[in-house]
């Protein structure tokens, strides 16, 4: 079986010679990812714990980077760049529409739990 | 018969028959919409943990001061090290399972042999390197008293520094409290396993140490945990404290919200379980490989679909390391 791997990342600015090669290169980026968000986590550095949109700005750097690490695992470990177009999209369009669903609903209503402790007449702290 | 119909108008079109429209083959394709409907679960479960953490959200434990054990190091304070050196294992074994996939491709069965086996050994070290992280969490460190409502106080020096109950508790030699159990007469009692020390005893040793302050869960803004003053610590202690908690299991937790201690047990088990079939499983194909069946096959294509589920796994930890350990 012939089998065709696209050997470009970063939309072609790193291209590589064999697929070996690219694998070799692609832990070599999500190492360094990692590393980044392990030494974020250790010296949390004052800049970054300001509010945005509702949560700390590390921790949207911190997801970020998630979704980064998860896409070329899932392109390049999984070989989904190389799949073609209509079962790539059935399979991560109907993901991210559902799990983006799912989290607003559970946090929107964790939020309103929250409140209902702070500002109602549930008391749990005894 | 002539009236059969032979002509459906869609001939040469993508989906008009005869072709493959999605270049996978059925086990391939099957393999991804698995992982879809997988990737659904350990969604509902992470979403699941940030509802109770927005619940939660001002005195929700905070991972650093959880995880800060590291193997053969005891007393060293190393937050989050050897879940990074975990991360970096199983994404080490996906490197070397996508290896193994691209050597199948090229026939070369040698070269899978030992990408497998190696792929083995990486899951084999994750799961291990699990139960010790599960074996620390639940053996729990410093201990604390849970009050009546549920809520973890814990003990600090002056200067902010956790302050184990073994450090200022000294437990009363003469105390007659025995645990239930079948055997001791009372065949219709059982509990389980008694906390080193009573609460009585924990107020004495408070009493004692003047320089020992509770902590309570509440996040101040400073995004640290809340330290009571002397007077405050003495009267939180002896007017609402209830169970001297130490380690954690599905009903008391000494870090703080018993839920912390359930999703890490259901969130990281659930993963573990993952990880330890995808094991197993690779174990078999491991095995056929040296046998050479996908060799007379002339096609390794089961090399790869294992391969899909293995890196899921380590998609899910990636995520799993992000809101367990990381935000």
């Amino acid at each position: 079986m012939a089998h065709e791997h696209k050997l470009e990342i970063f939309r072609g600015l790193v291209k590589f010679k064999s697929n070996t090669q690219k694998i070799w290169g692609v832990l070599i980026f999500l190492t360094v990812v990692t590393i980044v968000e392990v030494v974020l986590g250790i010296l949390k550095p004052e800049s970054l714990m300001g509010q945005v949109l509702g949560m700390k700005a590390l921790n949207w750097i911190f997801i970020i980077l998630t979704i980064v690490k998860a896409y070329y695992i899932t392109w390049d470990f999984m070989h989904m760049r190389d799949e073609v177009k209509a079962l790539r999209r059935m399979v991560v369009w109907t993901a991210i529409f559902l799990i983006l669903y799912l989290i607003f609903i559970l946090l929107q209503e964790g939020g309103y739990v929250f409140d209902v402790y702070k500002d109602g007449f549930i008391k749990r702290d005894f | 018969m002539s009236t059969t119909v032979v002509n459906t108008g869609t001939e040469g079109k993508t989906w008009g028959g005869a072709t493959k429209p999605l270049n996978a083959s059925y086990g391939k394709m099957m393999m991804w919409f698995f992982i879809v409907s997988d990737a659904l679960t350990f969604s509902g479960f992470l979403a699941a943990y940030g509802f109770s953490r927005f619940k939660f959200i001002d005195s929700w434990p905070i991972a650093d001061e959880v995880f800060t054990h590291f193997p053969f190091l005891h007393g060293v304070n190393a937050p989050m090290y050897y879940v990074a050196f975990m991360t970096f294992v199983l994404i080490m074994s996906s490197v070397t399972m996508v290896l193994a996939v691209d050597a199948g491709h090229h026939l070369n069965k040698s070269k899978v042999t030992i990408y497998m086996f190696l792929t083995i050994i990486g899951g084999v070290i994750f799961v291990g390197s699990q139960a010790w992280e599960w074996g620390t969490f639940i053996k729990g460190d410093y201990g604390a008293v849970q009050t009546k409502g549920g809520n973890i106080l814990q003990f600090v020096d002056t200067e902010g520094h956790r302050v184990a109950l073994r450090d200022f508790v000294v437990a009363d030699p003469h105390a007659e409290r025995t645990q239930h159990d079948r055997k001791g007469g009372l065949w219709f009692v059982s509990e389980g396993t008694l906390p080193t020390y009573t609460v009585e005893e924990v107020v004495h040793g408070l009493e004692a140490h003047n320089n020992v302050l509770v902590r309570t869960q509440i996040i101040n803004e400073a995004g640290e945990k809340t330290v009571l003053s002397r007077a405050e610590s003495l009267k939180q202690i002896k007017e609402n404290g209830k169970v001297v908690v130490e380690g954690a299991n599905l009903h008391v937790n000494e870090y703080g919200s018993p839920l912390f201690a359930d999703f890490f047990f259901f969130i990281t088990g659930f993963h573990g379980f993952h990880v330890f079939s995808g094991v197993i499983i690779n174990i078999i194909i491991f095995f056929n490989v040296i046998l050479g069946t996908y060799e007379r096959r002339k096609n390794y294509e089961m090399v790869e679909k294992v391969g899909l589920y293995w890196h899921f796994v380590d998609l899910v930890w990636v995520f799993v390391f992000t809101f367990f350990y990381l935000v």
